[in-house]
C-alpha cells in the first residue's frame, strides 16, 4: 500500500532524507517518554531531578518487591484466611491493581496499589492524602473559640467526638469544670452519635457485601438521630455544639419524647438488621475469616476501638479514663475472639445495643443545672444579662472578637470515638490560639494497617475489609 | 518495681515530670537515646502505639520536637515522650522497627514538618504531592491567603 499515490493531498513535494538517528540507549529513550508524558499533563511546571531519577508516579509508586523495606513489616502474621504461595511468582505473573480514589467501596478517596498473583493479594499500598486540607495548620490561625468549627469537619460521622475531645484538651488546660448538666449532654449526644455512626458502618458494610438494602435500613435509622441533633444544634453535622466550657444551648424542649422515640426506632431497626444479616450464609461466607488482624499486631499499630476489641483486647477509653462523668452510668465493653469482619460486626452491633442503654439511662438521670460553665471568660454570659450588665457586654466583646488566653501547657486528651481512640494533643503558648494542635484519629492508624489484614487473601475480601475498618477519610487526611 | 522506675532506673538522662489532668507522664528524651528508650518503654509494657507528631517551636533551641504517645492496656497508664530536634540538622531514628505503627505518622511528620527519620523504609510524602516545595506546619510557612476584593479598597485590583 505504501506505493499509492496520495489522492487527497497529492504527491508535491518529494519526500526529504532525514539523517539517520543516533541509536540511544534504552535509560534516555525511557528519560525522554517520560518527559513527554510529564509535559503532556502537567506542562508548564519543572519536573523536581530526584523524581525524575525513578518514577514517573513519584513517592506513590509501588517499589520492586524486593527492594520494599516496608514488605515484612506489612505482611502480618500467617492466619487461616492466608492462601500462601509455595514459591515466589515470577515479576511477569504479578499485576499492579489501581483502586481508588473513586472506587465506591473506599469509602471516600482512599487509594490501593494493591500487587496481585491470580486472584491473591501479595501486597498493598494504602496511598492517602486527598481529602488532605491542612486542617492542623488551619487550627492555628483560628482561636479556641472557633477551633471546634474546624475540628468538627474532621471525622464527619462523629461531629460530636471530635468536638468533645478538642473540648476536653482546652478544658484541661484551662482548668474549667463543666456543670454536671453539660456533661450530661455531651454523653447523650456522643452516644447518639456513636450509634448514627455505627448504622452508617452497617449500611455501607451491608452494602459492600451485596446486602443492599442495608443501606436504605441503616441510612433510615440514622436519618432519627440527625433529625434530633438538627432540632438540638441547628444542623444535621458539623454542630460546633460541644465547645470549651460546656455545650452552646440546652436541650429542646421536649427532648425526652424525641430520644424515647430514637431509642425505640433504632432498637427495633437494629433488631432487624439482625435477623437479616446473622443468619444469612452469604453474609457469614464473607465476613467469617477474612481481613484477621490479632491484638499484638493492634498493639503495635495502634489499632483501637471496636477493631481492637474484636480482636480480643478488651480496653475501653471509656472505662479506663473515664471522662464526661461516663462512669456514672452503667455498660458493657462488648469484645471478639477471632479479630475478623464478623467479629468487628458483631462488637459494633453490640456497642450500638450499649450506646442505647447509656442515653437510656442519661434519659433517665438527666440533672438540673447549668449546661456550661459560669466563668465568663470562658463561656458568654446569657444574652438577657448583656442588655442589662456592662460587664457583660464585655465578656461578650472580648470572647467574640479576641477570645481567651489559655495557659501555656501542652496536653494529649483521648476520647472513645466510634472507630477507636481520638485524641487531641494541643500545645499553647498563652495566647488565643494553639501553638499547635495535632489530632490523633482512628481511621489513619485502621488505613495503615488495611496491608497487614489483606497480604495473602483474596481480591474479593478488600471490599469486605476496608468496609469493617469503617475508615473515615476526612479523619484520616484532615 | 513499677513500669516508670524501670525506665527511670535504666535511663538516668531522661527527665521525667507528671501530669495530673488527664493522668499521664510525660519523658523528655534526648535525641541520642531515643531509639533504646522507646524499646525499653515497650518492654517495660508500654506496649501500644498510640501516635507520633511533630512540634515547631521555632524561637527555641532545639526549634522541633518529635511528640510520642504510648499507652499501657494493664495498668491503664499513658508515657508521652519529647524529643528535641535541633534546626541545623533535623533528623531522629525511626522507631518503625519497634513499632510498626508509626510507619504513616513519621512519613507525615517528614511532610509537614521535614523532619528526617533516619533508617524510615519508604520515607515519601503522605498527604502532599510530591512537587510541593516546603513543610507546611513549620512556623516560617505562611498560611497564606486569597485577595479579596472590597468595593474603594485601594488593594482592589
Amino acid at each position: 500500500m505504501s506505493d499509492t499515490p496520495n489522492v487527497v493531498t497529492g504527491d508535491l513535494e518529494a519526500p526529504t532524507t532525514e539523517a539517520p538517528q543516533e541509536p540511544r540507549d534504552a535509560a534516555s529513550a525511557a528519560a525522554d517518554a517520560r518527559r513527554e508524558v510529564h509535559d503532556m499533563w502537567v506542562a508548564g511546571t519543572e519536573e523536581p531531578e530526584w523524581m525524575r531519577s525513578y518514577t514517573n508516579e513519584g513517592a506513590q509508586e509501588m517499589l520492586e518487591a524486593d527492594q520494599d523495606p516496608a514488605r515484612e513489616l506489612h505482611r502480618g502474621t500467617v492466619v487461616e484466611d492466608d492462601f500462601m504461595e509455595d514459591e515466589p511468582a515470577d515479576d511477569d505473573e504479578l499485576q499492579i491493581l489501581n483502586m481508588g480514589p473513586q472506587h465506591p467501596s473506599t469509602h471516600g478517596v482512599l487509594r490501593l496499589h494493591l500487587e496481585l498473583d491470580g486472584e491473591t493479594i501479595r501486597r498493598v499500598k494504602p496511598i492517602i492524602g486527598y481529602l488532605h486540607t491542612g486542617m492542623e495548620k488551619t487550627a492555628e490561625t483560628l482561636t479556641y473559640m472557633q477551633g471546634s468549627t474546624n475540628v468538627t469537619r474532621m471525622d464527619y460521622l462523629s461531629p460530636m467526638h471530635m468536638e468533645l475531645a478538642f473540648s476536653l484538651a482546652v478544658e484541661s488546660l484551662l482548668g474549667v469544670e463543666i456543670p454536671e448538666r453539660g456533661q450530661a449532654i455531651r454523653v447523650l449526644l456522643t452516644e447518639l452519635n456513636r450509634v448514627s455512626s455505627h448504622l452508617v458502618w452497617a449500611a455501607t458494610q451491608g452494602t459492600d457485601l451485596g446486602a443492599v438494602s442495608m443501606l436504605i435500613y441503616g441510612l433510615r435509622d440514622r436519618e432519627y438521630i440527625l433529625e434530633f441533633f438538627e432540632k438540638t444544634t441547628g444542623l444535621r453535622m458539623n454542630h460546633n455544639f460541644i465547645r470549651p466550657g460546656g455545650v452552646a444551648a440546652d436541650l429542646p424542649d421536649g427532648w425526652e419524647e424525641d430520644v424515647e422515640q430514637i431509642i425505640e426506632k433504632v432498637s427495633q431497626g437494629v433488631s432487624e438488621y439482625e435477623e437479616l444479616l446473622n443468619g444469612n450464609p452469604i453474609f457469614q461466607d464473607r465476613t467469617i475469616g477474612v481481613g484477621v488482624i490479632t491484638p499484638e499486631e493492634c498493639k503495635a499499630l495502634g489499632v483501637s476501638g471496636p477493631m481492637a476489641r474484636a480482636s480480643g483486647i478488651k480496653w475501653d477509653i471509656r472505662k479506663a479514663f473515664p471522662y464526661s462523668g461516663i462512669d456514672k452510668y452503667d455498660f458493657e465493653v462488648p469484645t471478639g475472639k477471632h479479630g475478623d469482619v464478623w467479629d468487628r460486626y458483631q462488637v459494633r452491633i453490640a456497642e450500638i445495643w450499649q450506646s442505647l442503654g447509656i442515653v437510656r439511662q442519661v434519659l433517665e438521670t438527666m440533672p438540673a443545672g447549668d449546661y456550661r460553665t459560669p466563668d465568663r471568660k470562658v463561656t458568654p454570659p446569657p444574652r438577657k444579662r448583656i442588655d442589662e450588665s456592662m460587664e457583660a457586654l464585655i465578656h461578650h466583646f472580648k470572647l467574640f472578637t479576641s477570645g481567651y488566653k489559655v495557659p501555656v501547657g501542652e496536653t494529649y486528651r483521648a476520647i472513645e470515638s466510634p472507630r477507636g481512640e481520638l485524641g487531641m494533643y494541643i500545645v499553647s503558648d498563652g495566647r488565643e490560639r494553639p501553638w499547635r494542635m495535632h489530632a490523633r484519629t482512628p481511621s489513619f492508624n485502621h488505613v495503615q494497617a488495611l496491608p497487614t489484614m489483606m497480604t495473602d487473601s483474596l481480591v474479593a475480601d478488600i471490599v469486605a475489609t476496608i468496609a469493617s475498618a469503617d475508615p473515615v477519610l476526612g479523619d484520616v487526611d484532615r | 518495681m513499677s513500669m516508670l522506675e524501670q525506665l527511670t532506673a535504666a535511663f538516668p538522662s531522661v527527665d521525667f515530670e507528671q501530669v495530673l489532668d488527664p493522668p499521664q507522664d510525660v519523658a523528655h528524651v534526648p535525641a541520642d537515646v531515643y531509639l533504646d528508650f522507646v524499646a525499653a518503654a515497650k518492654t517495660a509494657g508500654f506496649d501500644v502505639f498510640v501516635n507520633l507528631c511533630g512540634v515547631d517551636y521555632l524561637r527555641r533551641d532545639p526549634r522541633f520536637e518529635v511528640v510520642v504517645n504510648l499507652l499501657s492496656y494493664e495498668p491503664p497508664a499513658r508515657l508521652r515522650l519529647r524529643v528535641g530536634v535541633p534546626a541545623s540538622d533535623p533528623t531522629v531514628a525511626t522507631i518503625t522497627g519497634v513499632f510498626p505503627g508509626a510507619n504513616f505518622y513519621e512519613r507525615e511528620t517528614f511532610d509537614l514538618f521535614g523532619i528526617v527519620f533516619a533508617g524510615h523504609p519508604d520515607l515519601t510524602r503522605l498527604v502532599l504531592p510530591d512537587d510541593w516545595e516546603g513543610h507546611p506546619l513549620r512556623k516560617d510557612y505562611s498560611v497564606g491567603s486569597v485577595p479579596v476584593r472590597f468595593k474603594g479598597s485601594p488593594k482592589a485590583t
